[in-house]
């Protein structure tokens, strides 16, 4: 008895010793805040940071980096055209009660090259992993075409990124990769996750939250037009009489 | 050079956006149309979102039509109490209008009733003005000349109440220009036109009024409702984006005053007949976009 206690005290404390083994990201952004001016035409992030190794020195082996970049969540109905008696008219829709308003993942290999789809699904690691919460219930095949669908579109306009080479590792320890954000972004509370990824297995992660807000001249405008509906458009309208008036009255020599 | 629309959230060029105002502009000081049969789809097709191009493209109206208007106020072509009557009409038109709005936009099929209404009233209307203004230029003979054509349309004659409008000099029930208003005041909401295109013809064919008074009359008219659509959106729809209509004014006010000093020098016929083939235009490039297969057949709309 008393011969075989050290060992299984080791192995009970085993699993302990291991995490404490773990590597450990330190991510930064470049800009905690971005915000939107009169000259806002989309922004680009540097998404960058360092694994810290046990011991200080990296495996020989290659270690991967996924990082994600997503904004707040929307439910949203997408609806779908068909054409029926020659005219092109929505004929079908879709509720996903999940949709996120920006979503770019960039990764040093291939997603799926990385990890199993079950791993990947779990962490939400490229676009067709995303938990959309379709709702309505409809059948599995209806609900692939429409997820199909609206992540096509949301690509085509950038809101929607996978770039399977999007993050640079140096020296196995250092880390970067530039995701860009168009100009049509809603506002809100941004996260920014990164993956340490070895051996199939997400070994270390860490999220940092970014903030999308107008600014100034911008958020003004924008507050006042939800605040102050009235005011608002009467506004709108006295600037249209006034700038009709004043060209009016600029031409007036002319006749 | 680009700028930032706080309400659309996106940012588009400044200068294309003031270009696109003048062309309108000088078409609405031409035409006295507001414009916005053409700004309505060419903001939606820059990419800015329907519900904030309709919105907007009514304060540009706006402004467009007050040179105009202005304009025509000093050569006495406005015939104020017809243009009131007219507004009345326009303004139960235009709530009609928004609660026809959101019935067809929770059932998803918005897109499709304004394409057909646009490709419906445009055709038409062109059509007709087409033919009409090719005849008085003498391109095409007509058969039925010797006859004389009654001064007002039948229909028309026929309602009860007349009144005497001073400004055309012509004598008709009021419930005629009332129901023209309140047809331009629903399409102006629903459209994002001003529906000027439709008042002119209207006018002239249905109601006998003289070609003098009649751009300027619906100038007042479309300027009128164009205010009260601005004001239901922006408490409705919340989607009135002044940075955009600003732009847009800049250069519409300055293009509707070259507009109406074009109009001046040009034949009205041959004014009509350009007015036609633009509105032909516009109704061939909406019945295309109806039957083509779109570019998205998937759309997204925000709950």
């Amino acid at each position: 008895m008393k011969v075989g206690a050290a060992p299984l005290f080791l192995a009970l404390l085993a699993p302990l010793l291991i995490a404490a083994d773990k590597p450990v990201l330190v991510p930064d952004i470049s800009a905690r805040q971005v915000q939107i001016r009169y000259s806002f035409t989309g922004a680009q992030l540097l998404l960058f940071g360092a694994v810290v190794y046990p011991g200080g020195r990296p495996p020989d082996r290659q270690v991967d980096i996924a990082v994600v970049l997503r904004g707040p969540v929307q439910p949203i109905l997408v609806r779908e055209k068909m054409k029926i008696a020659g005219i092109w008219m929505n004929a079908d829709s879709n509720r996903f009660r999940s949709a996120p308003s920006f979503y770019a993942v960039a990764s040093s290999r291939p997603i799926k090259d990385l990890l199993d789809e079950r791993t990947a699904a779990i962490y939400e690691l490229g676009l067709h992993n995303l938990q959309l919460s379709p709702g309505g219930g409809a059948l599995p095949e209806k609900e692939r075409r429409f997820e199909a669908g609206l992540l096509d579109l949301r690509s085509r306009q950038d809101l929607y990124q996978e770039n399977s080479q999007g993050v640079e590792i140096n020296g196995g320890v250092l880390y970067r990769a530039v995701i860009t954000i168009p100009s049509q972004v809603p506002v809100g509370t941004y996260t920014a996750e990164t993956f340490l990824i070895d051996r199939h297995k997400v070994v270390a992660a860490a999220t940092r939250d970014i903030q999308i807000d107008k600014s100034g001249f911008e958020r003004y405008v924008a507050l006042a037009a939800r605040r102050h509906r009235l005011l608002y458009g009467l506004t709108s309208v006295a600037l249209s009489l006034a700038l009709g008036w004043a060209a009016a009255a600029a031409f007036r020599r002319r006749f | 050079m680009d700028i930032y629309l706080p309400i659309a959230g996106q940012s588009v060029n400044a200068l294309l956006i003031i270009v696109l105002g003048f062309l309108v502009g000088l078409l609405s000081g031409m035409f006295g149309v507001g414009g916005g049969f053409l700004t309505t789809p060419l903001l939606i097709f820059y990419g800015i979102p329907p519900t904030v191009a309709v919105a907007s493209a009514a304060t540009q109206i706006t402004g467009a039509s007050v040179s105009g208007v202005m304009v025509h106020m000093r050569r006495g072509g406005v015939d104020l109490k017809m243009g009131g009557v007219m507004i009345v009409g326009g303004l139960f038109g235009s709530f009609v209008g928004a609660g026809l709005f959101r019935l067809l936009q929770a059932s998803g099929q918005i897109d499709v009733v304004i394409g057909f209404l646009y490709v419906l009233i445009l055709g038409w209307i062109g059509g007709l003005m087409f033919l009409e203004s090719l005849k008085s230029l003498g391109f095409l003979k007509t058969e039925d000349a010797e006859q004389t054509r009654p001064r007002h349309n039948r229909w028309v004659a026929s309602l009860p109440y007349r009144w005497r409008f001073h400004g055309s000099g012509i004598y008709i029930s009021p419930v005629a220009p009332f129901a023209l208003g309140f047809l331009a005041g629903t399409l102006t909401v629903l459209l994002g036109i001003g529906g000027g295109f439709i008042l002119v013809p209207a006018m002239i064919y249905l109601l006998g009024m003289p070609a003098r008074v009649v751009i300027g009359t619906s100038l007042v008219m479309i300027l009128a409702v164009s205010g009260v659509t601005t004001m239901v959106h922006a408490i409705t729809t919340r989607a009135v984006d002044v940075v955009l209509a600003a732009l847009l004014l800049v250069g519409g006010v300055i293009g509707a005053q070259y507009g109406a000093i074009l109009a001046l020098r040009i034949k009205p016929d041959m004014l009509r007949l350009a007015l036609a083939v633009i509105i032909l235009l516009v109704a061939l490039r909406m019945a295309l976009g109806l039957a083509w297969r779109p570019d998205e057949i998937f759309s997204i709309e925000y709950l």
